[in-house]
């Protein structure tokens, strides 16, 4: 078991390492970022004293070198824009996305799995297939166009702006962009779950627990629904990326003003740092979120724990 | 498999009538339009759809330039369907060559191409398309190429499993105890095996480079001015949400049916292709 945590470890990091140096090599060799800084009409010397300032004179692996003991000590570069860390502009962003993400989170799981379970338990059913049809429609349903019909019907019917940073403050502004953001989660989940718990009702132990006489809400509750739930965890770990990229469309319908907007204008303005630094903090969640996934692997399912 | 084929349900049917129309629309719907997709009409702006009088040739409305909206949708169908079915196309061969390819190889080459699986499943494909786009001057090539890189890994990882799988059946063994040529063993034997996995992936892939195609021009960031996408149109749209919602729920709701037309067909294609990923329903 341990042996299996360590090589988790393992590639974890190494996903990490081989993620921050690409980074590293596209961002060299996109261009000049010396010619790049400077104005437009600048004359050599002034490009070179950038380029000095930078360390761009030096050897590649100098910079290289340089490059990652920024990052493990913190300096992850200043926005060319407003002089500031890049750190800090995704920092004082990032409680927003946190909020907006974890909300959507909530309630794509707090309605897609019991939906998937009502689904599996009347099989066939008119519900089954309303629950079926709904997870269709969610995966195909664009989310800006989803938002955009969430903030005209705000409009039309309750006559109020469902979007901005006003909403970002209470508790009830941050439900429309969530359940947005949360819709394509919320369809998946209701789809795995009663997939998932429709296998683990057909299999033996099920028919076991019911000839034992077990009542069958204590049977669905202790017996089928652990099982069920494995690889559920998995799906919800998988599903972080997608919420991480819903995420930068529907900040930017609703006018939210997190890390997603932050990212959109930073690509617009070219904010090589700011940009830089959101990708390496996405691939470090994914990767923690990955492994946190395996892990509880071992906590809920005996079977890995054996091997 | 002929009982499936037989059986096809309504939804599937409706399914592929509305992509027939869609893509017959994208060839010849600029016929139906006298306008041409970058004409501009500074007296016809924001005309609503079936306007009265002498906006009335341009039957889905104009937009805030005065440009038909009937034949820049169907420009935009267009270029929206290239960029899916080209994209699509790239990573599934890309990915799916990689995964053989590492099956065939193992040893260093499987290491680099797992490692490179691995970095790919921790950045969401809308970041890396950010993050390269932040950097080099946007062109439809680029563009494309990038949507291309959607789902690669996902083609890759399932290739890889079946190869390995098939490298240890009986009939590859058969084949190889006969002398056949690894090319022979993989390119007529092991590949018309594992084509299916690809396929099955493909369809599931095609509605996803739909929305990411269509999310990144809504950003603005994705088929730029003067090519048109519908996610393009649909941002030009976004800011005149109610006084002319033509402009964007006539894009929203074509890429929506879009979306959704595929994958029904790739749900109902999957159930026919590989009876033994058919699920209990």
């Amino acid at each position: 078991m341990t042996s299996f945590i360590l090589f988790k470890l393992f590639r974890a990091l190494v996903t990490l390492v081989v993620a921050a140096s690409l980074v590293f090599m596209f961002i060299r060799f996109s261009g000049d970022p010396a010619a790049a800084l400077a104005p437009p009409d600048a004359p050599q010397e002034v490009i070179d004293q950038y380029a000095k300032a930078m360390g761009l004179d030096k050897p590649l692996w100098q910079q290289y070198a340089a490059y990652f003991g920024g990052l493990l000590t913190g300096d992850f570069g200043y926005s060319i824009h407003t002089g500031r860390a890049a750190s800090d502009l995704f920092l004082e962003r990032l409680p927003y996305t946190l909020k907006l993400g974890g909300a959507a989170l909530l309630i794509a799981i707090a309605t897609g799995i019991p939906l998937g379970a009502i689904a599996a338990l009347n099989r066939k059913s008119l519900i089954d297939r309303g629950v079926m049809a709904f997870s269709v429609f969610a995966f195909a349903m664009p989310n800006f166009l989803f938002g955009l019909l969430v903030i005209l019907i705000g409009a039309l019917v309750f006559k109020t702006y469902l979007g901005g940073a006003a909403g970002a403050g209470n508790l009830l502004g941050v439900l429309p962009p969530a359940f947005t953001l949360g819709l394509a989660a919320m369809g998946s989940f209701a789809r795995f779950a009663r997939s998932s718990l429709l296998e683990t009702i057909n299999m033996p132990f099920m028919r076991a627990a019911e000839a034992r006489g077990i009542p069958f809400m204590r049977r669905l509750i202790r017996h089928a629904a652990p099982n069920a739930a494995i690889p559920l965890v998995t799906l919800i770990g998988l599903s972080l990326g997608a919420l991480i990229a819903g995420s930068v469309v529907t900040e930017q319908v609703f006018a939210w003003p997190g890390v997603g907007q932050l990212l959109v204008r930073s690509v617009a303005t070219r904010d090589i740092a700011t940009v830089q630094f959101i990708v390496l903090a996405v691939a470090f969640t994914m990767v923690l979120a990955n492994l946190i996934v395996d892990l509880l692997y071992l906590v809920i399912d005996p079977r890995i724990r054996a091997k | 498999m002929s009982a499936a084929s037989s059986e096809m349900p309504w939804a599937v049917k409706i399914s592929l009538c509305f992509i027939a129309f869609f893509v017959i629309f994208a060839l010849f719907g600029p016929l139906l339009s006298p306008f041409e997709f970058r004409e501009t009409s500074l007296f016809h702006r924001l005309k609503p759809p079936l306007s009265e009088g002498e906006a009335n040739r341009y039957l889905l409305g104009t937009d805030a330039k005065g440009r038909d909206l009937l034949v820049r949708l169907a420009i935009g169908a267009r270029i929206t369907l290239i960029v899916a079915v080209v994209g699509t196309l790239i990573g599934a061969v890309l990915g799916s060559l990689l995964g053989v390819l590492a099956a065939a190889r193992r040893g260093s080459a499987e290491a680099v191409i797992v490692a490179a699986i691995d970095v790919q499943a921790s950045l969401p494909i809308i970041i890396v398309a950010l993050f390269v786009l932040a950097m080099f001057d946007n062109s439809f090539t680029l563009f494309l190429l990038l949507i291309g890189l959607t789902g690669w890994e996902v083609y890759a990882r399932l290739m890889r499993g079946a190869t390995l799988s098939a490298k240890e059946q009986g009939y590859v063994i058969a084949i190889r105890a006969l002398g056949a040529s690894p090319w022979r063993i993989y390119l007529r034997h092991i590949l018309p095996n594992i084509v299916n996995i690809a396929l099955v992936q493909f369809t599931v892939n095609l509605p996803l480079t739909v929305l990411l195609e269509t999310a990144l021009s809504f950003l603005g960031l994705g088929v730029q001015p003067p090519l048109t996408s519908l996610g393009q149109i649909m941002s030009e749209g976004r800011d005149r949400l109610l006084t002319a919602w033509w402009l964007t729920l006539f894009p929203g709701t074509t890429i929506f049916l879009l979306a959704l037309s595929i994958s029904l067909v790739g749900d109902w294609l999957r159930d026919v292709l590989d009876p033994t990923l058919r699920t209990e329903s």
